[in-house]
């Protein structure tokens, strides 16, 4: 601040003594006449630059013009070099992609998982010769259990209804001559008994009884696909981690390769005075367009892949009892795509830059 | 400071090299045309700010490099052989244009090895061998 204040000061003396060639002293009256109109112009140049430079609202106003300028010249010399610009953006893009796709196929799965995550429910079925009335007493005896959180008997005309509604074969069903379908008690144990052991020994002794001819603990599955859904969460987070410092290393050295290309505009600017801070804006905003602009081809990229997806999806999907919608990435993803690529390349590049600024020394 | 070699930006035009170090400092758009202006006039080369210092001639260059050196009016100009690559011609022009801003009261440090450009100056001479100084 100082030292800006002591240049303006100096300034003024400057354009002073231009403007006293006006009245000229002997001495420089020659060289005075030469320059007639320069002097005019000097003349009114005095009182004003005393203003301009020192003033803090002009001051800010240069700031971001200048961070406007380095934001839109960097992008200017992405175009500059289509070829390489396009390259290194696709290199990106596919390492973007290749993250976020691993995300949303997670996000996909645990969508049918997730409905799913509370239920540890047990369900009996029952020999076909048990009625009715013995199966309610049999769900009566197992409600005196105090581990029980609920029981419910589903009759077989029940279940052939559910059946009927849920899978579309109603009508194959209607050219059978009795229900084929067992009544079912479907227990539901207290969460209490959620880990292990516990609810192994009631599944077990569920089964015993006479009436029961089958026991399903839909737990298993459940926990096998949940593990699964573990393995295949973690895994792709080790990946996106992988991409994502792949991503760090690219557009670091993108911007190292550029940082060498002008080597003589970073010495001659230093030379001039500039400070690291200067000289880094138009390059950190070089890898902010780079991340930035990687992150909308990747957008582009996982959308359409979804949208070739999406068909067999929702086939496949309709042909279960289609509870599945393939999913996309909404808003608040996209928006963290785009940041997220953009930071990368950000810190990719300062990485480099602080890095390789110290050792670029004018000689 | 000013150069031997000029040290110009090639890919920018001459008024764009000139206003580097406003830019650096932070100045606001008119304010840097104004003094860019005023520095090129000063150094006679205002009808040449569009042009790139590759289509200029060796003295040119150098006094875009010295407009460079005064826009933010620096009370000390450091010039390291400023006429090593120039003729004699355009060596004393250039000596002409440190004696003007000499006049309006700028320090100005030539290094040089032109003796007989030197003595013409009739200024003060500091003489240096291997970093002694021998003479003043």
């Amino acid at each position: 601040m100082r030292s800006h204040k002591k240049k303006a000061g100096f300034l003024n003396e400057l354009f002073k003594a231009d403007a006293y060639q006006g009245r000229p002293t002997p001495a420089i009256r020659s060289r005075q006449y030469k320059k007639g109109k320069n002097v005019a112009q000097s003349k009114q140049e005095g009182p004003q630059t005393q203003v301009a430079g020192g003033n803090l609202g002009d001051k800010t106003h240069a700031y971001l013009d200048l961070h406007a300028h380095d934001l839109f010249s960097s992008l200017g010399r992405l175009v500059d070099a289509p070829f390489t610009s396009i390259m290194t953006i696709s290199v990106l893009a596919i390492a973007i992609a290749l993250a976020s796709g691993f995300y949303i196929v997670v996000a996909n799965l645990q969508q049918l998982t997730g409905n799913l995550e509370a239920s540890n429910q047990i369900s009996l079925f029952l020999k076909d010769e048990v009625s009715e009335t013995k199966a309610n007493k049999l769900a009566d005896n197992i409600k005196q259990n105090p581990n029980i959180q609920k029981v419910t008997v589903i009759t077989k005309e029940q279940a052939l209804k559910e059946f009927e509604a849920q899978s579309g074969f109603g009508d194959a069903l209607k050219a059978l001559e009795s229900n084929p379908l067992p009544i079912v008690i479907e227990v539901l144990p207290k969460n209490t008994l959620e880990d292990g052991l516990e609810l192994e020994n009631l599944y077990e002794s569920l089964k015993q009884s006479v009436e029961v001819d089958f026991a399903q603990m839909d737990m298993q599955w459940i926990k096998r696909l949940q593990s699964f859904m573990d393995v295949a969460r973690r895994g792709g987070i080790l990946i996106s981690l992988l991409l994502g410092v792949a991503v760090l290393f690219i557009t670091g050295n993108t911007i190292r390769l550029e940082l060498h290309n002008r080597r003589d505009e970073v010495v001659i600017a230093k030379l001039v005075g500039a400070t690291n801070a200067f000289i880094q804006r138009p390059f950190l905003y070089g890898g902010f367009w780079l991340g930035f602009l990687s992150g909308v081809a990747a957008w582009f990229i996982v959308t359409v892949m979804m949208l070739v997806l999406r068909q067999p999806v929702e086939k496949l999907s309709g042909l279960y009892d289609g509870s599945f919608h393939l999913l996309f990435l909404n808003y608040s993803e996209t928006f963290a795509l785009l940041a997220i690529s953009a930071f990368l390349s950000v810190l990719g590049a300062w990485v480099v830059l602080s890095y390789q600024l110290q050792q670029l020394k004018p000689e | 400071m000013i150069f031997q070699d000029y040290k110009l930006l090639q890919d920018r035009t001459v008024f764009d090299n000139v206003a580097l170090p406003l830019v650096i400092a932070g100045y606001g758009h008119h304010e840097i045309a104004r003094r860019v202006r005023a520095s090129l006039d000063k150094v006679g080369l205002l009808g040449k700010e569009r042009k790139y210092p590759m289509t200029l001639s060796g003295g040119e260059q150098q006094r875009v490099g010295i407009a460079r050196a005064v826009v933010n009016k620096p009370p000390m100009i450091l010039a390291d052989e400023p006429t090593g690559n120039l003729d004699p011609e355009l060596s004393a022009e250039i000596m002409k244009l440190f004696e003007q801003f000499q006049q309006v009261g700028v320090t100005i440090l030539i290094a040089s090895h032109d003796i007989s450009l030197i003595t013409q100056m009739n200024r003060r001479v500091l003489k240096l061998d291997h970093g002694q100084l021998i003479a003043s």
